[in-house]
């Protein structure tokens, strides 16, 4: 069994470790080694980082029905804490970057768009979340509604694998590996409530 | 805009090193390493070029045209068509003209070129997916190649079909589109003077990635008309399939001219980002060359016929 404080010692380092990569890409940015469309480099690779690692704390939340796993809950706070982190900056690159605050623009895009649509959906959910994860939260709100909102992490993920599919013009390869794996979590999820809580 | 007409055109200077860098190489095995000698032989030289650019136009550079690519024959990322083009080899090249012809016709490009001047055209490229290029290429006018191909009077569109290789172009081993790819033309789009066929940039032979040996431009419509690595022409009656608009009709329609008042479902086609550039810029009817070509779709409605 992975004890707690072995999971805990390991919490720095994947902090380090997640930070890496929007560094990385700041940095390939700023010097102008992000290929010949960079803003746009810059958007797709943030964007699929945050999708990433919102996948990662559902399974994670499985993970932790086994016995073995049961401490990595320990880390799902920090790794839902970074995808909000990572959807924060790809939505930044997308007002900032890709439209230079033209919000009359933004706005009519996000209307006017599906895959738009979802993902500011999406990125709404999060907030609450992200707003609610800090130690005293659960205690403040109580442990019922404090799930609750954490359930937003349901449609947030949907929405953002859809986000995804909707913008990929031909193959859909990858989204469809990330909308699957959210389909069997989310599938075991329901199974758990309805044949063993019983 | 009026820069570009063809009556501003100036001989392919370096057409005729070409023909002494194929006769030389013979000794070589140029096939495989076309693609990058071209590229170190590239001295980013673009003076003769800035007399024909528009007025709000800079060139893109060499190395921006050569490694941002939509062909997905060769992968679906933009840097792919750059890096697994290698084995491609479009020497020598056939091109099958048939359909609605007096006599169909096998040509070999070489031979097609000694009958031909090539051209200068500067033209803006535009994506559906709302960025944009200028992009200095040699290439002659398409209704050269009908003249030469001497269609029947029923022939109202034209059909290009690109090579299917796919021991060479590895996109092909996956069904990410109906394959080989196919583009159209109505006559009249066709015979206009913008549309040309190009077999090089600025000044080189076109690189794999960007359609080799031969490709369409017709820079008033959204880049995927522009059919690259042409090997079949084909005169027909009635509309011909084009791809895209196969794969995804509520999407993209036959003529799919840069249109911005009517919104792809992903992208707004009202601005679009120039590459190299910071803030976007609004995108333009016809991508610029209304002046040139309003006149085809005068009686249409575009908001229909997208």
């Amino acid at each position: 069994m992975l004890s707690t404080n072995r999971v805990k010692k390991t919490k720095p380092p994947i902090i380090i470790l997640l930070f890496l990569p929007s560094f990385y890409w700041i940095y390939l940015l700023l010097i102008g080694n992000l290929g010949v469309n960079p803003i746009e480099k810059l958007m797709d690779n943030l964007g699929e980082m945050a999708l990433r690692l919102i996948i990662l704390t559902l399974i994670i939340s499985s993970l932790s029905d086994l016995k073995f796993f049961r401490s990595l809950v320990t880390l799902r706070r920090t790794i839902g804490l970074f995808a909000f982190y990572y959807v924060c900056l790809h939505f930044s690159t997308y007002i900032f970057l890709d439209h230079f605050f033209n919000f009359q623009f933004i706005i009519k895009d996000i209307i006017k768009r599906p895959f738009i649509t979802f993902g500011f959906i999406s990125f709404l959910c999060l907030i609450p979340m992200a707003i609610t994860s800090f130690d005293g939260m659960i205690k403040k709100l109580g442990f019922n509604l404090w799930k609750k909102i954490h359930y937003l992490i349901y449609p947030a993920a949907i929405l953002s694998s859809f986000h995804f599919f909707m913008l990929v013009r031909a193959n859909k390869t990858e989204p469809i590996i990330y909308i699957g794996i959210i389909f069997l979590l989310l599938s075991y999820r329901f199974y758990k409530k309805i044949f063993i809580r019983r | 805009m009026k820069k570009i007409l063809p009556s501003e055109i100036t001989p392919y200077s370096t057409y005729l090193n070409r023909r002494k860098f194929v006769k030389t190489a013979s000794a070589f095995s140029i096939a495989a390493s076309l693609s990058l000698s071209a590229k170190a032989l590239h001295n980013n030289d673009s003076s003769k070029y800035i007399s024909k650019l528009d007025e709000n136009d800079e060139l893109n550079t060499y190395e921006e045209i050569t490694t941002y690519n939509n062909f997905y024959e060769f992968g679906m990322g933009k840097s792919d068509p750059s890096n697994n083009s290698s084995l491609f080899n479009p020497k020598p090249w056939t091109i099958k003209i048939e359909g609605l012809v007096e006599k169909p016709l096998e040509i070999n490009l070489e031979d097609l070129l000694k009958k031909i001047e090539i051209e200068d055209r500067i033209y803006r490229l535009r994506c559906v997916e709302a960025w944009s290029m200028v992009i200095p290429w040699q290439g002659f006018p398409l209704s050269e190649l009908i003249k030469i191909a001497s269609p029947l009077s029923n022939a109202k569109y034209i059909q290009f079909v690109t090579i299917f290789r796919p021991e060479e172009m590895p996109g092909q081993k996956r069904r990410l589109l109906p394959w080989p790819y196919v583009e159209g033309l109505r006559m009249d789009e066709a015979m206009n003077p913008l549309t040309i066929l190009s077999t090089g940039l600025y000044g080189h032979d076109l690189l794999n990635q960007n359609g080799a040996p031969l490709r369409l431009v017709v820079p008033w419509k959204y880049g995927f008309k522009s059919i690259k690595s042409i090997e079949t022409i084909r005169f027909v009656e009635n509309q011909p399939s084009a791809t895209w608009s196969m794969v995804a009709p509520n999407e993209y329609g036959f003529y799919s001219n840069v249109n911005n008042t009517v919104d792809h479902p992903r992208w707004s086609q009202a601005t679009e980002r120039r590459i190299g550039e910071f803030m976007r810029r609004p995108t333009l009817m016809f991508n610029g060359y209304e002046e040139e070509v309003a006149h085809l779709y005068k009686d249409m409605d575009l908001q229909t016929y997208y």
